[in-house]
């Protein structure tokens, strides 16, 4: 008899365009010790069905259809009051984000003591013994002390022990963990997955880990279950699922998972996605505007040299200037970009990554150094239609396809304003032949103009996002973690299609990221940065195979486990 | 050209059958009735001249034989005046059109002018941020410290002084609307200003930075049209503060005087009856008054929820 | 902690001259203080004589000094109209307006709290839906109307209740009571429901939607997941951190009861401050509007002040911060 069992479960969410059915008939098991992993993209229905076990949908969603079992017992249609005895008593819960789990104008003590003493009916001053006790366990040194210490004083990992350690409070007989790790640095991540591993094994419980992230599953689970669009496409051994697929579905999630190991052309077509339209074949970028030979002047020397680039920010104000606080993001780091080259740029959340970004692109203006693009240092030009030649040679794509985009404006006018401000058209029908080359170009139909950036996917948002550095026809082309916030199949075509126009267009790119695997596929050289500083510069195969600095190798030895 | 016309028409049509908004007014009675009730008003309002029975302003036909004349359904009640008369023979009901003319006029006046200070102020502090910032959210504070009714009273207070009583008198419309709209603008001010200040770190505004756009037309055309959503909230619910503070400060005989007689005034000089017993001068003004203002409201209280897709 | 409390407390000072400046302004430049305060046959020297007795030729920092030391003493001059000190006006009205005011809160505060939090707990039940009904309507009815409907209906059709003044009061010496006395107590209903409905709505809604916002938090759908009883969540979770965002604008709220007190005393013709400033607003009597002015801002800047040093009491979140 498994531990926990759920049944043909299904799970709907009425809304005024009919029934959505978020989990669709999905039937899985988990035994004493096993991790469970449950995989899929957004959308999939994979938190739904952790909650679902628990009896915690969100409104209006309900469950249809099926069963939920826990040691042979029914759970799912017991009445409020035994539900919540079951909660926390014997399945545990962990939640994304340690940052809004807990409540804030309580003590982590008691808040732990209020749950021991629920469920394993013990004195004030044992429950506290066990409190502490069980802070040791997360690996939270002085506990004794840090039990009356408030949420806010303890940092983002700390809090998500504090969460685990809540979830541990009656040793429950499972524990599902939804996202667990997502909200945390790649570091910390590690920690807490070998935390949650070794608990597993030391009590015998039972988990099932909700996530995205194909490396987690690799890492920690037994088994694993892939779900697309509310079913359970797949479900095995780790390994089996992993390196032998057999579902068309898990076989491209697979294929768009950026290798560590090596750089490949492409990634293989990713064929389970209906929101694309890839170009025509016969579609050449020569030919068409953007193109043709650019008006720009040609030049000698690196696309971009920083020297000495210092950016302070003000944390607190004074009342005079010599009173503010600062947090200094870039402690005076050089590098430059050569035409032609991709650079990436890769660090954690923090290290000044995208403060470089927004400093060269002129967002930003830097406390102290120079910036100059294509042999011009924009801050020093007086002239207004200088720097606007030199300004749109430059352009941006964003991390968040969701405010990146003016939500008022139509994608015609959006993709239309940069060429509009730059004059790069004669009149109104140019613009309009333009915008939709460029939308053909990106690969959304030209019935996209019309449409409100809302109508669109995270991924189609990224491509509007594209069109619209393009529109200047720019020769340097900044990514600023581009991807970081899609699916890992919609990444993959986002980056076969900055790989195209890099290559078609002969674009200069510099391309920022977190994430290694994404690096190595994209750049030609690579900065390792950490608080404020860069801390190696190197061709990308060099840098992967033999790191100099010893925290680009800690940062190596995080990446996935997960081999092709 | 008729055809992309045509089309045009086409995508209104589609966009209004998927948009949330208009789904919800639809399926709320209470949005779509207070809505019918608020537009009634207004239409009674504007074309008071010409469904009015009586014109209450034209002396030569008021006839104090007609005075303190009960509803007509009631003893002694005259068919010509449905809702009675005053104490100087004008019908109730036509006094109550006109009286809605004036006090709507006042609202949709003072609301725009307190629209256009609070949200212009807001976008600039916090668009610019620094001292500017501080200076107005500042003096924003400092108004916040008194209740409304009580800028707006004592800005009246203040031109009552200055201005001699016959010049008062002509201008106290104008004094009203000026009053009410200063006495409202922090509202309009601290909402937009703290939507800018959100809006103003999200990436199509730097977007629009590293097009080269300069920091008005950011300003008035990315960021503007984005933190209009709560002002048009505060708007319809200031509107009907604002026909209610009206309203109060005639009541209190420090608004609008008898000759332009707003509803407020007509309660006020309907409240000396109450005790004898003719009741109709009051109630009947301050029923319209109510009518106004909980339409007004449940309207903005439906509009609140329905750009706010959490509270769902 | 301390810090943050001598900002405030600056700030709350900065504001006081902000209000004192404009009421000296008024005081000052509206209308020729001279002329209102002698007759048609004074001569131009006696004239002049009396601007320089009452400094009013020196420059402005000192006049405005002066100013400031007066007020702080609570001297305002003599009123134009009634020809006696301001002071004196204002300390006989004083009882009256602040025994409304404060049981009309209280009543606010103790009826509209448990309102909102029960509409928020049970949002479907039809005990909610009567009380946000009737909470529009409160919230749309303009005072002085709720008066003068409880008047009639109270006053005029049974004539159960009196409809004007305070009835009889029981003099204290330094304060004039209507709470000791049958017909001071009865007196005292109607004016206090009237102030009392608009804010009590207005509370209501708040506690409400404060406390929606907050059940919708993470921290409470994993304290469910912790089993945790819907009493703890409701009452011990998420009551307090609904409480902290109410208490500043209850606070405020609640000042600005004093100020709105102003309407019900002008039509229950209730002897407090309130019906002094509207009387004077009208005879354009510039020593009480201004005495008032700086009364009710003082009011209002020590309310704001205690809501601070409360929210640092309540949210650890201010008494410490990371790292400390």
């Amino acid at each position: 008899m498994p531990l926990l069992e759920i049944k043909n479960l299904t799970v709907k969410f009425p809304s005024r365009k009919g029934d959505f059915t978020a989990v669709d008939d999905v039937s899985l098991s988990v035994e004493p010790g096993e991790i469970l992993g449950i995989v899929g993209e957004s959308g999939a229905g994979k938190s739904t069905v952790g909650n679902a076990i628990i009896s915690l949908l969100d409104p209006p969603g309900y469950v249809s259809g099926g069963s939920v079992w826990l040691k042979g017992e029914r759970i799912d249609d017991l009445d409020e009051n035994l539900q919540s005895a079951i909660r926390g008593k014997r399945i545990g819960m962990i939640f994304q984000d340690p940052l809004t789990s807990l409540n804030p104008l309580e003590t982590v003590g008691a808040q732990l003591i209020e749950t021991i003493i629920l469920h394993l009916k013990l004195d004030e001053k044992a429950a506290r013994a066990r409190a502490v006790d069980l802070l040791n366990q997360v690996g939270i040194e002085n506990a004794e002390e840090r039990v009356d210490q408030f949420p806010h004083q303890f940092s983002g990992g700390m809090r998500q022990r504090v969460v685990i350690a809540l979830a541990l409070c009656s040793d429950p007989e499972v524990v599902i963990a939804d996202e667990p790790t997502t909200a945390l640095d790649v570091s910390i991540q590690a920690q807490i997955l070998g935390l949650l591993r070794k608990l597993c094994e030391d009590r015998n419980v039972g988990m099932i880990m909700v996530t995205h992230d194909m490396g987690v599953i690799a890492e920690v689970t037994d088994r694993v279950a892939v779900m697309y669009r509310g079913k359970l496409v797949e479900i095995g051994k780790t390994d089996d699922v992993l390196y032998r697929p057999t579902h068309d579905y898990t076989k491209s999630l697979i294929s768009a998972v950026p290798r560590p190991d090596k750089k490949v052309d492409r990634f293989p077509l990713v064929t389970y996605i209906e929101d694309v339209t890839e170009r025509p074949d016969d579609m050449k970028l020569s030919d068409m505007w953007l193109g043709k030979t650019r008006d720009y002047e040609d030049f000698d020397g690196p696309m971009l040299t920083v020297e000495n680039l210092k950016q302070d920010f003000v944390t607190k104000r004074g009342i005079f200037k010599r009173n503010h606080k600062y947090f200094t993001a870039l402690k005076g780091i050089s590098f430059d970009i050569k035409q032609g080259e991709v650079f990436g740029i890769v660090g954690e959340s923090g290290s000044g990554k995208s403060t470089i970004a927004r400093c060269v692109t002129g967002i930003y203006e830097p406390t102290a150094g120079d910036i100059s693009i294509c042999g011009a240092d924009l801050n020093k030009l007086k002239d207004k239609n200088r720097r606007n030649y030199y300004r749109r040679q430059t352009q941006m794509v964003f991390q968040d396809p969701f405010s990146s985009l003016n939500g008022r404006m139509r994608v015609e006018n959006i993709i239309a304003e940069p060429i509009v401000f730059h004059k790069q058209a004669a009149d109104k029908a140019e613009v309009k032949k333009i915008v939709d080359e460029l939308l053909e170009t990106v690969g959304l139909g030209i019935g996209a103009a019309r449409k409100f950036p809302h109508e669109f996917s995270g991924g189609q948002r990224q491509r509007i996002s594209i069109a619209r550095a393009l529109a200047t026809r720019p020769r340097f082309l900044i990514c600023d973690e581009p991807t970081s916030a899609l699916d890992v199949s919609i990444q993959a075509q986002i980056l076969n299609l900055l790989k195209d126009l890099q290559e078609e267009l002969g674009l200069t790119m510099m391309f920022i990221s977190h994430d290694l695997p994404v690096i190595r596929q994209m750049c030609d050289r690579v900065a390792v940065m950490q608080s404020g500083e860069i801390l190696e510069i190197a061709e990308t195969e060099a840098l992967f195979n033999a790191p100099q600095h010893a925290y680009t190798q800690s940062l190596l030895g995080l990446m996935p486990k997960f081999r092709h | 050209m008729q055809n992309e016309n045509l089309s045009l028409y086409q995508d209104f049509r589609r966009r209004l059958a998927d948009n949330d908004i208009w789904y919800s007014f639809k399926h709320t009675p209470m949005a779509y009735i207070s809505a019918i009730a608020g537009l009634t008003m207004i239409a009674l309002a504007v074309f008071a001249p010409l469904i009015a029975p009586q014109n209450p302003f034209d002396l030569a036909s008021l006839d104090l034989f007609d005075a303190s004349m009960p509803p007509s359904w009631m003893d002694q009640g005259d068919p010509r005046f449905l809702l009675g008369t005053d104490d100087q023979g004008r019908g109730i009901l036509s006094t109550i059109f006109y009286g809605l003319r004036i006090s709507l006029f006042v609202g949709f006046t003072s609301v725009f002018l307190s629209l256009l200070i609070g949200v212009s102020l807001g976008l600039i502090s916090g668009y610019v941020g620094g001292r500017v910032d501080s200076i107005i959210m500042r003096i924003a504070d400092v108004q916040l410290s008194f209740p409304a009714i009580l800028i707006a009273l004592l800005i009246d207070g203040v031109f009552r002084t200055v201005l001699s009583k016959e010049i008062h008198e002509d201008l106290a419309l104008y004094v009203v609307i000026f009053a009410i709209a200063i006495s409202g603008w922090v509202q309009y001010a601290r909402t937009v200003r703290s939507s800018v200040m959100t809006e103003k770190i999200k990436e199509y505004v730097q977007a629009g930075q590293v097009i080269g756009l300069g920091s008005a037309r950011i300003m008035i055309k990315h960021i503007l049209p984005n933190v209009l959503g709560p002002v048009f909230v505060i708007g319809t619910l200031h509107l009907a503060l604002a026909i209610i503070i009206e309203a109060t400060l005639s009541f209190l005989g420090v608004g609008l005087p008898p000759t332009t007689p707003s509803l407020g005034t007509l309660i006020r000089i309907g409240n000396e009856y109450l005790f004898s017993g003719e009741w109709w001068i009051t109630i009947f003004p301050g029923l319209t008054l109510i009518i106004v203002s909980l339409s007004v409201n449940l309207f903005g209280d439906w509009l609140r929820d329905a750009l706010n897709p959490k509270l769902q | 902690m301390l810090t943050f409390i001598a900002k405030r407390l600056i700030q709350s000072v900065l504001v006081m001259i902000a209000v004192g400046l404009i009421t000296f302004a008024l005081l000052r430049f509206v209308g020729d203080p001279i002329s209102n305060m002698v007759g048609q046959d004074t001569s131009v020297a006696e004239r002049a004589q009396l601007k320089e007795d009452l400094g009013l030729n020196d420059p402005f920092v000192i006049q405005f000094a002066n100013f400031a030391k007066n007020a702080v003493q609570g001297e305002f001059g003599l009123s134009y109209t009634l020809r006696v000190p301001v002071s004196q006006l204002l300390s006989e009205r004083i009882p009256a307006t602040l025994e409304l005011s404060i049981l009309s809160a209280m009543l606010a505060l103790f009826i509209g709290m448990p309102m909102g939090i029960y509409t928020a707990i049970h949002k479907d039940s039809w005990l909610t839906k009567l009380f946000l009904s009737s909470s529009l309507v409160g919230v749309s009815l303009p005072t002085f109307l709720i008066g003068i409907l409880l008047i009639l209906l109270f006053g005029v059709v049974f004539r159960w209740l009196p409809t004007f003044g305070r009835g009889e009061v029981v003099d204290l010496g330094w304060w004039s009571t209507g709470l000791l006395t049958w017909s001071g107590i009865k007196s005292l209903i109607l004016p206090t429901i009237t102030l009392a409905i608009f804010q009590l709505t207005l509370i209501m809604r708040l506690v409400r939607a404060e406390m929606l916002e907050v059940l919708r938090t993470d921290y409470i759908k994993f304290g469910r997941a912790r089993g945790l009883s819907m009493k703890s969540i409701h009452y011990r979770h998420a009551l307090k951190n609904t409480l902290i965002p109410v208490i500043t604008i209850t606070g405020l709220q609640l000042g600005s009861i004093i100020a709105f007190a102003l309407i019900t005393e002008s039509v229950f013709q209730w002897p407090g401050m309130g019906l002094l400033f509207i009387q004077a607003i009208g005879n354009a009597d510039v020593p009480i509007m201004a005495a008032y002015l700086v009364l009710i801002a003082f009011i209002f800047v020590a309310i704001n002040l205690l809501v601070d040093i409360l929210y640092v009491v309540l949210d650890p979140r201010l008494r410490t911060t990371v790292g400390d």
